[in-house]
């Protein structure tokens, strides 16, 4: 048994969904292969050949596997695919763009957000929201598979000492995608998907403005990450890439702290794994208070401020 | 220019989920299904194309049992022009659906493929990236804004960390995430005119596809659930139960 995880990195770093994808992939056992995409990501294939039970990093170099282009990030994957018997990638927006385009390519089923390895060709992952679980087992051929990373324990990112070879990958043909251009929101505070403590806000801010200001002080106070619903989003109070749910991103933080967001199914299913819950909603009757530990009944206008204090 | 508009019936986007008792799936029985709110944002865009006179006409397609005539009538209604139904009474894998609407474009060769970005019933968001590759198109999904201009389209695509922008050129695949647009509701006239718009009914035989499973699904289970939470009687109470029986803080 051979597995290829394909790394997720930003350029210079590689993050920690690749150490908790490397977990599933040993849960899954045999060889366990690194592939680095991306335009010339040394120090991250130097950092992945460091981690504890990898064989052999591979990597891969363009300016469109930079920007995660799917379409080269597929032919670049190909040619690779008939050493391997499986191919993962942590369930990142790239890996969610590319893993269906490769796994067509090979005539294969994928395997989509894996939030539990049960044997090496059997897996649990959540549909409807989340509101039931698949087990899903593969029935001969290869396995293509995104993985949920808040579902696993990074492994170690030490201890390992693996080769790094430039892999014989595939060049795109030049019918893809071309990448334009692209504006990252920048931010001193941890990233969302791995932040210990994350605090989210909702419709009840009312305005950009108001989410800013209560939102980011107790962020700060808490060394937290900011999340939003959808609601929220939509209104333009954040950012799209601070959306926690079904359709955007899922998070399982030792803390949770959702204040004035309802606790919408799909809301529920990007959070409903995070160990604490706290829910800070002035209508007692809000949903969010049936999965929430610690519910406060309460406007936020008054109870975050005081919750600030009380942080000291 | 022709757009094609892959439409499912899924369960409602309002309505809990509630897995059987002997654990073959989710019971569907007397529930509320709708089209896929990522299908509708879809359409929306693929009629608002024709609105500007970019669209000349817009196919809405869907592979499910007989009761998807329904969600093609929603589409119909939305502003597309035609619907084709390929009867099938299971729920194929996105690749068996990628292989149907590969066949279906090779029929009516249209210059973009609208779809949503996930269907809410099997959260895969797989489908438009694998027809994207069997036909070996240019992909961009989860896009939040899309402007086509003569034979490229550039698209807006909510990632992780912000956006992105990708030009890609026509044909092509696009899928759409929640910040597309809004759909409209459609109106009375609108809906008893889509009664009249024609739906061809086909079989998956007839696209020579095999819809056959690769994956085998053992079982559908209920997820964990949580203990029972408290409420705290106010924010000293809370910092305390944080601090003192949680230790997370
Ligand atoms: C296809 C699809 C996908 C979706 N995906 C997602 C997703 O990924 N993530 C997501 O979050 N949603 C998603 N949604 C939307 C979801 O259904 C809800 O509409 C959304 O989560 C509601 O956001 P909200 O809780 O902020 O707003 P509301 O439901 O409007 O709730 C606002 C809450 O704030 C409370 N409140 C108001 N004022 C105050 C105050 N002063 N103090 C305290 N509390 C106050 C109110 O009591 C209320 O409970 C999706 C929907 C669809 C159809
Ligand atoms: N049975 C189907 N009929 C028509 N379109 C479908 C079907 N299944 C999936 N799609 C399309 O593919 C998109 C992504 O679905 P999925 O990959 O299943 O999450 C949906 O939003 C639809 O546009």
């Amino acid at each position: 048994m051979a597995v290829l995880v394909i790394a997720d990195h930003d350029g210079s770093v590689l993050n920690e969904t690749t150490l908790k994808t490397l977990s599933a992939a040993q849960a899954i056992g045999g060889d366990i292969d690194v592939l680095v995409v991306g335009d010339d990501a040394s120090a991250v294939a130097q950092a992945a050949a460091k981690v504890a039970g990898v064989r052999k990093v591979l990597t891969a170099s363009s300016p469109a596997l930079g920007k995660m282009v799917a379409e080269a990030v597929a032919d670049a994957v190909l040619p690779l695919a008939g050493g391997y018997d499986v191919i993962l990638s942590p369930a990142t927006s790239a890996g969610k763009n590319f893993i269906p385009r490769l796994a067509a390519r090979m005539d294969v089923s994928p395997i989509i957000d894996i939030i539990e390895v049960v044997s090496a060709d059997t897996f649990v992952r959540p549909i409807y929201a989340g509101n039931a679980l698949e087990t899903v087992q593969s029935t001969g051929g290869k396995i293509v598979a995104t993985v949920r990373p808040t579902a696993f324990k990074a492994v170690a990112a030490d201890g390992g000492s693996a080769s790094v070879e430039a892999a014989d990958a595939g060049h795109a043909d030049g019918r893809e995608a071309k990448f334009v251009s692209e504006e990252v929101v920048k931010s001193d505070r941890p990233e969302l998907g791995a932040a210990k403590i994350v605090v989210s806000g909702g419709r009840a801010m009312g305005s950009a403005e108001e989410f800013h200001r209560v939102m980011d002080p107790l962020a700060d106070k808490l060394g937290a990450a900011v999340g939003a619903s959808r609601a929220a989003v939509d209104a333009g109070y954040a950012p799209n890439d601070y959306q926690v749910g079904q359709t955007g991103k899922v998070v399982a933080p030792d803390l949770y702290i959702a204040i004035g967001i309802s606790g919408a199914i799909q809301h529920l299913a990007g959070m409903k794994d995070s160990k604490v819950i706290v829910a800070i909603n002035k209508d007692a009757d809000a949903p969010i208070f049936q999965i929430a530990d610690y519910g406060l009944v309460a406007d936020y206008k008054t109870a975050v401020p005081e919750l600030m204090t009380a942080l000291g | 220019m022709k757009v094609l508009v892959p439409v499912k019936r899924v369960i409602d986007y309002n309505v809990k989920a509630r897995v059987k008792p002997d654990q073959t799936g989710v019971d569907l029985a007397n529930v509320k299904m709708s089209m896929n709110p990522f299908d509708e944002i879809a359409v929306e865009e693929a009629v608002r194309l024709k609105e500007k006179g970019i669209a000349t006409e817009i196919v809405a397609v869907s592979i499910g049992p007989q009761q998807a005539q329904e969600t093609i009538r929603t589409a119909l209604a939305m502003g597309a022009d035609r619907g084709i139904l390929i009867v099938c009474d299971t729920d194929p894998e996105p690749l068996a659906i990628a292989k149907l609407l590969k066949a279906v474009a090779g029929e009516e060769s249209p210059n973009l493929i609208l779809m949503g970005k996930q269907a809410i019933d099997g959260d895969n968001n797989a489908t438009g990236q694998m027809l994207a590759a069997l036909l070996d198109w240019p992909q961009a999904t989860f896009a939040s804004k899309l402007e086509v201009s003569g034979e490229s389209a550039s698209v807006t695509r909510e990632v992780d960390g912000g956006l992105q922008v990708l030009e890609v050129s026509l044909p092509a695949v696009v899928t759409a995430d929640l910040r597309l647009n809004e759909p409209r509701y459609a109106s009375l006239p609108n809906i008893m005119k889509a009664k009249k718009k024609p739906i061809d009914m086909k079989t998956a035989a007839d696209y020579g596809v095999d819809v056959a499973a690769k994956l085998k699904v053992l079982k559908v289970t209920e997820p964990p659930k949580r203990g029972g939470g408290i409420k705290v009687a106010d924010v000293a109470d809370l910092v305390s139960k944080l601090k003192n029986e949680a230790g997370v803080i």
